[in-house]
């Protein structure tokens, strides 16, 4: 196993995307939409408009949420509840739903696309070993997803602590749960994610078959994803832990099984039964 | 037009044998009873190739012939289902590959270039792939590569705006980037003008002078003829012949011929008397005659001037690798895919020769 070459391997899709102004464009506009656009009006509208009707139905609603998750709510006025029960809690999936969708559109393409091209060929006769090859693409999948969470999220976060921070007494964004799932139940699900679609590229006979059928593995992961973020953010800590920890040792084991799915023969696109 | 039946070859050139047998410990590559199929399509046959060391082989083959799937199976990419390859005497497919493949540079009959990235980067690639690292030394290794065929003025542009001898330019360059010690090259003048063409071929002659091997797929009869040590015909997943052009046709036509022009029918018939003459094939206007000896030829032209006969033509027969080609697929009864085999007069413009021809 040679990093040096997974890493040049990572580095060179990666590359590739960055002048593909058609994939990187839509990507930008999906990320500000959700983790600037809508979250600012939202919560600017709730904290600016002040005490009306609406905010007080919103303020209602929060007593249906877990005890432990109203205990976590700070802010004396409805406004400010209303605000920190929104930042906090509806734009969790948001998080997951990003790097996810992103990442499948980008894994989709990276081993079939390089058949289409006919550049598997080159991969096929050089030295890259198909583990270092399925490594690289992986990274090069997973960091354009994770990427623009990060960068989202960091735009997100300012935004909601300088439009609800002022209404429960200060900066409070991220919460000790946001950083539990962002860096320790987020990136297992997008391996798991990544390592099935990575076996569809490598399978498929066309870019449009991969990104078809990618879309129906990874809209149930979405969904289980987007459910267990929000019911980490909404329960205690330890549940995001455990729940992390699962999803580490399932999407291990998805990742090692996934390498075989690559070979020298499907990078030719001359495998039998692909 | 039919003048001759092609002479019945020695059955060990067609079964290429000969050289298969002769394989010595300087094989750098040798391929033994390979076969490789997908699904239904039977892509290699039984093959037996031997590749020496510093020479020039040239696979010969229509569409299909299993060309580009014996270099696969060279570099590992493809390992066979039964019989074994060998590679500088380790197993391509097998551990050692990595070992294999680092001492090959491949250019595949598509340039397999990345048209996002500029020229620049996808030799760094390439470079980074085959451990040359990054810095000076492997910056001035891609300049030199890529100047070695005209390229380097177009390094900062994006590949998807190349032409295709361009492309096909920098694959050359990229094959030849790590300095491998084999040379595998699928069509590697195609698309390319006269002089880049040239160039390669010069290219490739230098390579095995400084010791590398090298082997190449091609249509153009032309090319392998000047360029060829050794050719190894295919036909459908198995070698047909292989060996050194000269040897083998001298093999295929041990008897000199000459093609004797003229309208006295009966002077051309009466050739046939003439000392050394070994046989006469006598068509309108014209006889071809087998004689023992070239010296042999100015006899015949006396004897037709003496009995009256106006001679219109005196073509001496000398086989080229197209008619050594042709005449071999044609004695195999199989002239599928001959289409793709472009004889050379398409290349020089000269005419089609007619000697020898299959009745």
């Amino acid at each position: 196993m040679n990093w040096s070459r997974t890493l040049t391997v990572a580095r060179t899709d990666l590359k590739q995307l960055a002048q593909a102004k058609d994939f990187w464009l839509p990507m930008v506009v999906l990320g500000s939409l959700f983790f600037v656009v809508f979250p600012g009006i939202l919560l600017l509208t709730i904290t600016q408009i002040g005490q009306v009707d609406v905010i007080a139905d919103i303020s209602d609603t929060l007593d249906v949420l877990p005890s432990s998750a109203q205990e976590q709510i700070e802010g004396q006025s409805p406004e400010g509840r209303t605000g920190y029960a929104l930042a906090v809690f509806l734009f969790a999936p948001v998080a997951v739903v990003i790097p996810l969708t992103i990442s499948t559109a980008v894994g989709a393409a990276t081993i079939v696309g390089e058949r289409e091209r006919g550049t598997g060929e080159f991969l096929a006769h050089s030295p890259a070993g198909v583990r270092e090859i399925y490594l690289g693409k992986l990274i090069a999948s997973l960091l354009p997803g994770y990427g623009t969470t990060v960068v989202g999220f960091t735009v997100y976060s300012m935004i909601v602590n300088l439009t609800v921070g002022p209404e429960v007494g200060g900066w409070f964004f991220p919460t000790a749960q946001w950083w539990v799932m962002i860096l320790w139940v987020l990136p297992p699900f997008l391996a798991i994610c990544l390592s099935l679609v990575l076996r569809l590229s490598a399978r498929v006979t066309s870019t449009a078959a991969a990104q078809q059928a990618s879309g129906l593995i990874s809209l149930p992961l979405i969904m289980i994803a987007y459910s267990q973020s929000t019911g980490a953010l909404l329960g205690s800590g330890a549940i995001a832990i455990w729940l992390g920890g699962l999803a580490w040792i399932i999407a291990i084991v998805s990742l090692n099984r996934g390498v075989r799915s690559v070979t020298r023969s499907r990078l030719l696109g001359v495998a039998s039964g692909m | 037009m039919n003048l001759v039946a092609v002479p019945e070859p020695p059955s060990s050139d067609i079964s290429g044998s000969s050289v298969i047998e002769g394989s010595s410990s300087t094989a750098v590559v040798s391929i033994v009873s390979a076969s490789k199929s997908f699904g239904p399509v039977t892509a290699l046959d039984g093959l037996d190739l031997s590749i020496e060391k510093g020479r020039i082989s040239v696979l010969l083959g229509p569409n299909g012939a299993g060309k580009t799937t014996a270099i696969r199976m060279i570099t590992g990419a493809l390992s066979p289902d039964t019989g074994s390859a060998r590679v500088f005497g380790l197993d391509p497919a097998g551990p050692d590959g990595q070992t294999v493949r680092r001492r090959c540079g491949v250019v595949s009959a598509k340039p397999s270039l990345y048209d996002r990235l500029s020229g620049w980067d996808n030799l760094r690639y390439a470079a980074e792939l085959y451990d040359l690292g990054r810095g000076t030394s492997t910056d001035g290794r891609i300049r030199e590569a890529a100047a070695m065929f005209g390229i380097e003025g177009s390094l900062d542009h994006q590949v998807g705006g190349y032409s295709t001898g361009m492309k096909t330019r920098l694959a050359l360059s990229r094959s030849v980037l790590h300095d491998p010690d084999l040379l595998l090259l699928d069509e590697p003048t195609s698309g390319l003008d006269p002089e880049s063409a040239f160039a390669v071929l010069e290219l490739i002659r230098t390579m095995t002078r400084e010791g590398q091997t090298v082997l190449m797929c091609t249509h153009l009869l032309l090319e392998a003829e000047g360029l060829a040590d050794e050719i190894v015909v295919m036909q459908k997943g198995t070698t047909l012949l292989a060996g050194v052009p000269d040897e083998l046709a001298a093999d295929y036509w041990p008897t000199p011929q000459v093609r004797l022009s003229s309208p006295d029918h009966h002077a051309l018939e009466s050739l046939r008397n003439e000392t050394g003459v070994t046989k006469v094939e006598l068509a309108s206007g014209s006889a071809v005659v087998d004689v023992d000896d070239h010296d042999r030829i100015p006899q015949l032209v006396a004897a037709l001037v003496a009995a009256g006969a106006p001679v219109t033509g005196v073509v001496p027969f000398a086989p080229t690798l197209e008619d050594l080609y042709f005449a071999v697929r044609r004695d195999r009864g199989d002239s599928e895919g001959q289409d793709d085999i472009r004889p050379p007069e398409e290349l020089s413009g000269r005419p089609a020769r007619t000697l020898p021809e299959a009745a």
